[in-house]
């Protein structure tokens, strides 16, 4: 473009742009984006800043005589049915909402690459083979199996303690949980990518020159199918948070004490007459939360595609 | 086609295998069925040893997955423990039918349990797939023609929202504005919970004003993401080259949107409404325990509280069926639009 637009500038004063200042560039003019970004920031400060306002023991205590109290100048969110703040709460359940969601894109990002890579890197039986796994598992609904896994193990692990914390064992079979249910759409992203690149000749080119399987996927093949997986992974977070929701909320998920906003949720629908500031700030929260997500994996999503990348600004 | 149908169905039978070993060997490690059996009587270890022999809970897994399937009423369980087989099993297995019985309410077979829940699940799931529909592609056809216009700009914001909406907050809140509020300013409420209002019956309207709010939980989300989907396959249909060929013939605005572009536009639509039907079953769990509607997701979630193998099992056989069937009727119907795809 601008070659047309300006033939007087000589070309050599313009040093072409860098992939990273492309994106970067791309993505600040998705405004609802940069405003995700922002609020996502806005959000981590309030889960972590918050911890220098309240104590974590503070969010833990329990007094049956303010029950359910609406907010007020003392509590500026309510109580909880046990009188517990829901400020405090909604602070620390914030940090474990956020981990949760983190680790467990984490987790999905290296299954769901390594099963791709695996299978559209090699080809053949060990295709087929993790294909179908990946098939079946897709099939099976992913709240009904979440459901399954966590009752099934939420309290078999002990309490865990970190950072002078103690976190509820659950928090741990969550996170292994979404992540091991959520991998199977960036596998089949991942394969086909893997498919369509390792025909290319940079990848013939380099197993002439003797570089092992594992230095081509990861090294050679990895790095060009790196968009996508970035804005899976970007939307995956989310998914994990409200997946976390979604079965703390029904209670099978992270067992209380441990706050999470999903359940703080657990139970409000029995005061929604009576105590609407139970559902409304959690639950706000984690709208926010998915909200500024998915607007920056959109953004992302236009910022990284390679049809548009090659249009400089 | 008769042979890629054929060829289909054939794949889908170590689909279903591999997902019900899946399920199989995760639920069989979920809890002791003997305890959930018992509840508050306390049986004695005797007895316990024997039911876990006539339940084969003895066996290892493998043929405890094989009893499941095909049944044990062809092999003799040693009852008794005295070394010699002497009753036949009682089981038919899943592939005639029988899911096994449940733990919880007695003399009950899951698939009764399932067949008395299933048709009110239906009754929330059939109207609001068709709402879903409709709006999502009007809300999608509008978008697109207006591209960039205010109106546009609204529904795009609004989608985005709507999208990153948990249905239980969605829930939540409609609860709150349309039956909380509107109670106590006065106007004509909504109910919150149940199928129907006890003192009143199971009527007709009953039940239709208690299916409003569940059904517009269960919309919100999906015509939200639907409808972006719409709009971006409209918008790619509309630059195409067929479509200023019909516009240059002189044919009416009309029928060029609805007689060429949204027939092909709809196409990959119909995909990926077919994916997504079975899994609105398994997102009923949410919906139906916040409005308390006895339907198969309350019974999931009851069951599996109380470690009701069979009847979960069941559950989630039967939606994964339902998914790889639908799977499969999308493939075809695909085939069957879009004359560009030859199976063979």
């Amino acid at each position: 473009m601008t070659q047309t637009d300006a033939p007087a500038i000589p070309e050599i004063e313009k040093p072409p742009l860098l992939l990273g200042q492309l994106v970067f560039l791309r993505f600040k003019r998705h405004k609802l984006a940069v405003a995700g970004v922002f609020i996502l920031i806005l959000l981590v400060f309030y889960a972590v800043g918050g911890t220098f306002f309240k104590s974590e023991d503070y969010s833990l205590v329990t007094d049956s005589s303010i029950r359910l109290t609406s907010p007020s100048s003392i509590h500026y969110f309510g109580t909880d049915a046990v009188g517990r703040d829901i400020l405090a709460r909604t602070i620390y359940g914030g940090q474990i909402s956020l981990l949760i969601g983190l680790i467990a894109m984490v987790l999905e990002v290296i299954v769901g690459v390594l099963i791709g890579a695996i299978a559209g890197y090699y080809g053949g039986v060990l295709d087929s083979i993790l294909m179908r796994f990946t098939e079946a598992m897709l099939n099976i609904p992913q709240i009904p199996l979440l459901l399954v896994l966590g009752k099934m193990l939420s309290d078999k692990i002990q309490p865990i303690h970190l950072f002078g914390r103690e976190f509820s064992g659950s928090v741990i079979v969550i996170i292994a949980v979404i992540g091991l249910t959520s991998w199977m759409g960036l596998a089949r992203v991942v394969r086909a990518n893997f498919l369509s690149l390792r025909e290319q000749e940079f990848v013939t080119a380099a197993r002439c020159t003797g570089t092992n399987n594992l230095s081509i996927i990861f090294e050679h093949i990895l790095p060009n199918t790196m968009a996508p997986i970035i804005v899976s992974a970007t939307l995956s977070v989310a998914n994990a948070i409200i997946s976390e929701a979604y079965v703390s909320f029904l209670g099978v998920g992270v067992m209380p004490p441990t706050a999470t906003w999903g359940n703080m949720l657990n139970g409000a629908y029995n005061y929604i007459e009576t105590a609407p500031w139970l559902w409304i700030f959690p639950g706000g929260l984690i709208v926010l939360t998915v909200l500024s997500i998915n607007f920056i994996g959109d953004g992302l999503r236009d910022a990284l595609d390679p049809r548009a990348l090659t249009q400089a600004e | 086609m008769g042979r890629y149908i054929i060829r289909r169905l054939l794949q889908a039978i170590p689909l279903l295998l591999i997902i019900s070993i899946l399920i199989f060997i995760l639920l069989q490690s979920s809890g002791d069925p003997l305890a959930s059996m018992g509840g508050k009587h306390v049986t004695r270890p005797e007895d316990r040893e024997r039911l876990a022999r006539i339940m084969g809970l003895d066996q290892p897994i493998y043929i405890q997955y094989i009893y499941w399937l095909v049944g044990n009423d062809w092999v003799k369980i040693d009852t008794n423990k005295d070394g010699i087989p002497d009753t036949f099993g009682s089981r038919k297995g899943v592939l005639r039918g029988d899911f096994g019985d449940s733990l919880v309410d007695r003399g009950k077979s899951a698939l009764e349990l399932i067949r008395e829940r299933l048709p009110n699940t239906l009754i929330l799931m059939i109207p609001a797939e068709i709402i879903i529909l409709l709006s999502s592609l009007l809300v999608g056809i509008i978008s697109a023609l207006r591209q960039y216009s205010l109106t546009d700009q609204v529904i795009t914001a609004g989608s985005f929202i709507g999208y990153s909406m948990p249905i239980f907050f969605i829930a939540l809140a409609s609860m709150y504005i349309f039956a909380v509020n509107f109670r106590k300013w006065g106007l004509p409420y909504l109910p919150t919970v149940g199928m129907f209002d006890p003192k009143i019956g199971k009527t007709t309207e009953q039940v239709l004003i208690h299916m409003v709010l569940p059904i517009f939980s269960m919309s919100v989300v999906s015509i939200s993401g639907y409808s972006r989907f719409v709009r971006s396959q409209m918008l790619e249909v509309i630059s195409q080259d067929y479509i200023r060929t019909a516009y240059a013939k002189g044919l009416s605005e009309r029928m060029v949107l609805f007689g060429h572009a949204l027939k092909n536009a709809a196409i990959p639509f119909v995909t990926l409404v077919g994916i997504d039907i079975p899994f609105l079953l398994g997102g009923a769990v949410i919906t139906e325990t916040i409005f308390g509607w006895p339907g198969m997701g309350r019974l999931f979630i009851d069951h599996l509280t109380r470690f009701d193998t069979p009847v979960v099992m069941g559950i989630l056989m039967l939606i994964s069926l339902a998914v790889v069937i639908c799977q499969l009727l999308t493939d075809i119907v695909y085939g069957w639009l879009d004359p560009r795809i030859r199976y063979n």
